[in-house]
């Protein structure tokens, strides 16, 4: 299934911003953190469609991942 | 005297007489400093029904305990007056170093009275304070006011100016500091150009007296290492600055645009965080004491200066349709010069767009410049105009509600009580909307930063959507706020810190034995006095709602898509809570529980 990957801020260092790809079906965000070399606890916010995502639940074809580090601001 | 400096600074510009006053320690005990301790000034000395642009009307600047202390963002002041946009209380808080050199200065705030008949500003150098004339500094920008007032006063001295846009009663006209630094909401700008005062300069060479030095010294070296543990203040905020939230709160769905026509911004990337620390940013600045030094320094074409922060950012580009960072880093560098308030100003140039887009402001009023979506060039000219109330400019200079109202059209005004919005969409995060619409200065977003656990996870996640529980964390987040900016601290602390670390700082400063708990309650009695200000200024209960847009029109798009902003269902709750009737006034017994 086609998945694109969003990454924020820190992550984006040797990664890129914008990650669009072919993954297995039933994989979860936690695939796609390891698959990216990017540990759970450097998450701070990780989103599927905009709305609050869930590590282990497994994504759909199209969704959109948007992943961020620890940020704030007023 | 511990923290505190123990006097007051009482300027009467009618008679010019100046006099040095012992602080009301009773109240400072009840009301801690700052915001909290000046409004109990205000209350007991002003009529809530005064004109905020009359004479009768006062304007308290004042630094709170911790103010000028090693206590980590230790900088801050705060600006206490009716305000002529909303005619609420107003409080509006700044950085800088200018609140510190007050303290150092020996005096814990100051009160400027009735109307100077021409422009003067006030010099104080510890403890001599003198009123001179200012003819030479009216009407000049700030960064030329402050270069004119150091080689006048000395260089050392911190200055804190109005521009043109204040000498002109825009009520949206800020209050700058340190060149770059604003109390910016609330058109507190203004209130002090009426009173014909353009700038105070001042030096101090004493520090405050502190309780227990080592006590104070083991503590700020814990608060200092829990900020720089925590990943918002001591990496996401130092590296990115506020600017980072663009492309978290337009992936939500809740980044206003078109003046909250949708949430989505599709040109967000060109205006993020990110792009600014690539193509735009010299260096990172800090405010007095701060370990966080969130601020950014930009630099385009020729010119260089301080900001932007994410709420300007937002509103001159998504709210605007602008995606040209480089005219968003400009336009903020007008609004500094003139002295105008940055949210206030973009999301008034955003409402003039849709009165534009309706064809309520015809071509022939534009002076050559459109107020269309997306113009890049209308953000700046419109900026300066609205500084100087030059064509249009002088209906934007009035804010959006009342710019509104003059075609008949109030309701592309997206405010609450007649201020401005900022940049997070309530149809889309709910318990930020019921912080909006209960806010006691009118729309914004800090005196209650619902966006902490609802979008960030701090101190907990919160599901953004979610209804329950949110009035309790409305409620706990405006008592907490009240206490940090009354004690003269940063609110960017509280992503690292809670009520009892802010205990843990006074105590070992001003010899006081709070406790998580006191913190909140001291907050509490502050919303109060200043809900109950608000109350005799005229205010209902009708006026605690949002824009009949995020109430009726569901988000289009995006993350947030057909949501609404679900304000009646927290309002009852919120007011239960807080101990006030089904009108939402303060209700005898709570007055004296709290003692106010």
């Amino acid at each position: 299934m086609k998945l694109t990957i969003k990454l924020f801020a820190t992550l984006r260092e040797g990664r890129g911003k914008i990650l669009e790809d072919e993954y297995p079906a039933d994989t979860t965000p936690k695939d796609i953190l390891a698959s990216l070399k990017i540990e759970e606890k450097d998450v701070a916010i990780l989103l599927v469609n905009g709305v609050d995502g869930e590590l282990d639940k497994p994504l759909n074809d199209g969704d959109t991942l948007s992943i961020f580090p620890p940020v704030g601001g007023g | 005297m511990y923290g505190y400096r123990g006097k007051i600074l009482r300027i009467n510009l009618d008679d010019k007489s100046i006099k040095k006053e012992d602080l009301n320690m009773e109240w400072a005990k009840a009301y801690l400093g700052g915001r909290g301790l000046a409004t109990k000034y205000f209350y007991e000395e002003v009529d809530p029904m005064v004109d905020a642009l009359s004479k009768e009307n006062k304007l308290i600047i004042a630094t709170g305990p911790l103010s000028g202390t090693p206590t980590p963002t230790g900088g801050r002041y705060m600006v206490i007056t009716k305000s002529p946009l909303t005619d609420t209380i107003a409080s509006s808080n700044s950085g800088g170093r200018w609140g510190a050199e007050l303290k150092f200065a020996g005096y814990d705030m100051i009160i400027l009275e009735g109307k100077s008949d021409t422009p003067v500003y006030i010099d104080i150098q510890d403890d001599q304070v003198e009123i001179k004339n200012a003819d030479h500094l009216w009407g000049q920008v700030v960064s030329k006011t402050t270069e004119l007032l150091n080689k006048e006063v000395g260089e050392k001295s911190k200055i804190l100016t109005i521009g043109p846009a204040g000498e002109k009663l825009s009520r949206i006209a800020s209050v700058m500091n340190d060149v770059d630094r604003a109390a910016g909401r609330s058109g507190v700008g203004a209130v002090m150009g009426s009173k014909n005062v353009k700038a105070i300069s001042v030096r101090g060479t004493t520090k405050p007296e502190v309780h227990d030095k080592e006590a104070l010294k083991e503590v700020v070296s814990t608060m200092n290492k829990q900020i720089k543990d925590n990943g918002v203040t001591g990496e996401g905020l130092p590296t990115y600055g506020t600017a980072v939230l663009v492309n978290i709160i337009n992936e939500l769905g809740a980044f206003p645009t078109n003046n909250f026509q949708t949430g989505v911004f599709d040109k967000a990337e060109e205006i993020s965080g990110e792009t600014l620390a690539e193509k735009y940013l010299v260096k990172r600045t800090g405010c007095y004491g701060c370990p966080i030094a969130c601020g950014r320094h930009c630099k385009v074409d020729d010119l260089e200066a301080g900001g932007p922060e994410y709420e300007t950012i937002w509103g001159f580009g998504a709210d605007c349709g602008v995606s040209d960072l480089g005219n968003i880093i400009k336009a903020n560098y007008w609004c500094n010069e003139m002295g105008l308030d940055t949210i206030s100003a973009s999301t008034t140039i955003a409402a003039g767009m849709e009165l534009y887009q309706r064809g309520l402001i015809k071509d022939d009023e534009l002076d050559g410049t459109p107020l269309e979506f997306g113009n890049s060039d209308a953000i700046i000219e419109w900026t300066k105009k609205m500084g100087l109330r030059e064509g249009l400019g002088d209906k934007l200079a009035e804010g959006s509600y009342r710019l509104g109202e003059s075609y008949g059209a109030a309701d592309v005004s997206m405010a609450v009580k007649k201020q401005e919005l900022p940049a997070y969409d309530p149809r889309g995060i709910q318990g930020q909307g019921l912080a909006y619409a209960t806010s006691n200065r009118g729309g914004c977003h800090v005196r209650a930063y619902l966006i902490s656990p609802e979008v960030l996870g701090l101190p907990e996640k919160l599901d953004r959507f979610e209804l329950d529980g949110k009035p309790q964390w409305v409620k706990t987040f405006q008592d907490l706020t009240a206490s940090i900016d009354s004690l003269g601290l940063c609110l960017f602390t509280s992503f690292a810190m809670g009520a009892g670390d802010y205990a843990a700082m006074y105590n070992p400063v001003a010899g006081t034995d709070h406790t998580a708990d006191s913190i909140l309650e001291t907050g509490d009695r502050i919303w109060n006095i200043e809900r109950l200000f608000n109350m005799k200024a005229g205010l209902k209960k009708e006026d605690d709602t949002l824009p009949k847009r995020l109430l009726k029109e569901a988000l289009p798009e995006g993350g947030s898509k057909d949501r609404l902003a679900l304000l009646d269902q927290m309002l009852p709750e919120y007011y239960q809570l807080r101990g006030w009737d089904e009108s939402g006034v303060p209700t005898e017994s709570k007055l004296k529980e709290l003692g106010v």
